[in-house]
């Protein structure tokens, strides 16, 4: 009969109404500043500079090859290199980004910085609270604010972190499995012929 | 004591105005007593309109399964004035080929027009404004000048989207007008008289404590449910709002408004939907008269906005509920359906008229309304038969 699909679908939005007020879980709403929904791993909102160890500065991966500064599609990576080295994780001597900014009103969240970044350096963070009432300095993040700890890494993207740590762990193994295997080679050259030099070996990361 | 308190609460209103009136030199008293009465109705209306969209917003929120607004004051009843606010301090943008004068009076004359409704509603016992012989076709001629502001809006607002909108609203209005008019001349009928105040008269008798009201009729019942149809169509609310249908076309005659003007549009709408209720409930639910005799000690105002606070609500459940008409079936559904069912509607009325009193013409005129209701839903909702898809080209 005319009308009764009217009469149903009133049925259906009274009892939306009613049960709303019955139970909770029927609300989908998060109140936001109070209450949170739980983050999401995928997520992506910024990039994050990862360190290592408990000091941000030494502990910093980036070795400033600028890559990420070529390949941001809106240019908002500034990095200036430095002019003295210190050692990276596998002990090597690296040059250091001695000024590394990014801009949050330029940046697209794009993460291309990350997909090209060969040192695992630089991340996607999840913070989204990103707003300022300072739109020139507040907005532009210097190294220090950007620095985060592998740690912290773990926190926000476990499953991503995992693995990149596992080929870390992978790649200072090979090192150290070569260096060794050159070391033992040098000591057996040296042990035959003490005169002859030991050949240098090493990975050819310092990418320029 | 109870009976003369209640009395007075009941004339409360009246009874104020009065005694401010006298304190007027008297060549001043009738100017005095009109902007009296102007700013109350402008005053309470204007509340009712913010109670409203605060319990829209709410409401439709909850259908949702959504809080609604709940930032601005506790539970969010601060939020109309935040709206309020929001909407005086915006920039007042007119289009630069827009003719503006029109375009500046549009939300004018929608305001204006839908305000001079209230003039001739029964609000109370003894308190319509203007208690005029009339009533009934002063405010729809009132109501019929809405029109004439839509489509000023969306004609000078030289906008496709504002001009479609315009299109559709007097396509819309002029067609559920008709069925509109014929639901009340129904009443008109039944008490004789175009005045509103007589009609909520004849309604405010008992029988056994229950109220005369035209709805308990089966002709009235059935010219209820089509005036309230007509009503929604008329003030453009879901499901009849393709006037404005923003999934479409923006926001239909009002695209090119902004800040104030908007504002007024908005508020134009609404207080078109709560004067509509009470013509509504004067013509059919008694006006301001007690559903039971009993409660006769509640004043007559507070039932009158009980009623179209009740008639909003529904108004809302409507909204919550339906999904927008297509144009097509908008029209068949007012010129195939409604309007012939007020016809055969006013028949009865005449039938009921003749045929005395008895339990007999309750059978008779219930039957032949649910018949023609039955049989008319049954054509109407037949769906034509197409073949199979056949594509001339495309093989």
């Amino acid at each position: 009969m005319l009308g009764e699909g009217i009469l149903k679908g009133l049925a259906e939005t009274a009892r939306n109404f009613a049960g709303s007020f019955v139970s909770k879980e029927r609300l989908t709403t998060v109140q936001y500043p109070e209450e949170r929904a739980p983050a999401i791993e995928a997520s992506r909102v910024f990039p994050f500079l990862v360190y290592d160890g408990p000091e941000w500065e030494a502990g910093l991966r980036c070795v400033a090859c600028q890559i990420c500064e070529k390949e941001c599609p809106p240019k908002c990576i500034y990095i200036e290199k430095s002019k003295d080295k210190k050692p990276d994780y596998v002990g090597k001597l690296q040059i250091y980004p001695a000024r590394f900014d990014i801009d949050v009103s330029v940046c697209m969240s794009c993460q291309i910085c990350v997909e090209v970044c060969p040192f695992e350096a630089i991340k996607m963070d999840t913070e989204f609270e990103l707003a300022t009432d300072d739109r020139f300095g507040g907005l532009l993040h210097d190294r220090k604010s950007l620095a985060k700890s592998n740690e912290y890494y773990h926190t926000i993207h476990p499953t991503e972190a995992a693995e990149v740590d596992a080929r870390l762990a992978e790649e200072k193994a090979k090192v150290e499995e070569k260096a060794r295997a050159a070391a033992a080679a040098a000591a057996a050259k040296a042990a035959e012929a003490p005169k002859s030099e030991a050949p240098k070996t090493g990975e050819g990361t310092e990418a320029q | 004591m109870t009976s003369s308190f209640a009395e007075n609460l009941d004339q409360i209103f009246v009874l104020l105005k009065h005694w401010i009136v006298a304190l007027v030199p008297v060549p001043l008293q009738p100017l005095v007593g009109a902007v009296l009465s102007v700013a109350a109705i402008i005053v309470v209306f204007a509340t009712l309109f913010a109670i409203a969209v605060l319990m829209e917003r709410k409401g439709l929120g909850r259908m949702q399964n959504r809080y609604g607004p709940n930032r601005v004051g506790p539970l969010g009843i601060l939020q109309p004035a935040a709206d309020g606010i929001k909407a005086l301090i915006k920039e007042d943008v007119v289009p630069y080929n827009a003719d503006h004068v029109v375009h500046f009076l549009a939300p004018i004359v929608l305001v204006v027009v839908v305000f001079m409704g209230y003039a001739v509603l029964p609000i109370g016992r003894n308190m319509t404004f203007v208690p005029m012989d009339a009533g009934l076709l002063f405010y729809f001629a009132m109501g019929a000048s809405a029109e004439l502001s839509v489509f000023m809006a969306g004609w000078s607002s030289r906008n496709k989207y504002s001009m479609l909108g315009a299109m559709r609203a007097i396509a819309q209005m002029i067609s559920y007008e008709i069925p509109l008019l014929m639901t009340s001349v129904i009443v008109v009928m039944m008490t004789g008289s175009l005045s509103l105040d007589k009609i909520a008269e004849v309604q405010n008798q008992y029988t056994w404590g229950l109220p005369h009201w035209f709805v308990f009729t089966p002709m009235g019942f059935a010219a209820f449910v089509m005036f309230a149809i007509a009503a929604t169509a008329e003030t453009n609310r879901s499901p009849f709002d393709l006037p404005e249908g923003e999934s479409e076309i923006i926001a239909g005659y009002f695209t090119e408004y902004s800040g104030f003007k908007f504002a007024e549009f908005f508020l134009g709408e609404y207080v078109a939907m709560l004067s509509i209720s009470g013509l509504g409930a004067t013509l059919f639910l008694g006006g301001w008269s007690a559903p039971l005799e009993v409660l006769n000690v509640v004043p007559s105002w507070f039932w009158f906005v009980v009623k179209i606070m009740t008639a909003m609500c529904v108004f809302i459940w409507m909204r919550g509920t339906l999904p927008r008409l297509r144009q097509d079936q908008l029209m068949n559904f007012a010129w195939k359906f409604v309007l012939p069912m007020t016809l055969l509607d006013l028949m009865v009325a005449g039938l009921w008229r003749f045929m005395g009193e008895g339990i007999l013409r309750w059978v008779v005129c219930s039957a032949i309304l649910l018949a023609a209701y039955v049989i008319g839903g049954r054509a109407g909702m037949k769906r034509e038969q197409f073949g199979p898809r056949s594509y001339r080209y495309a093989e």
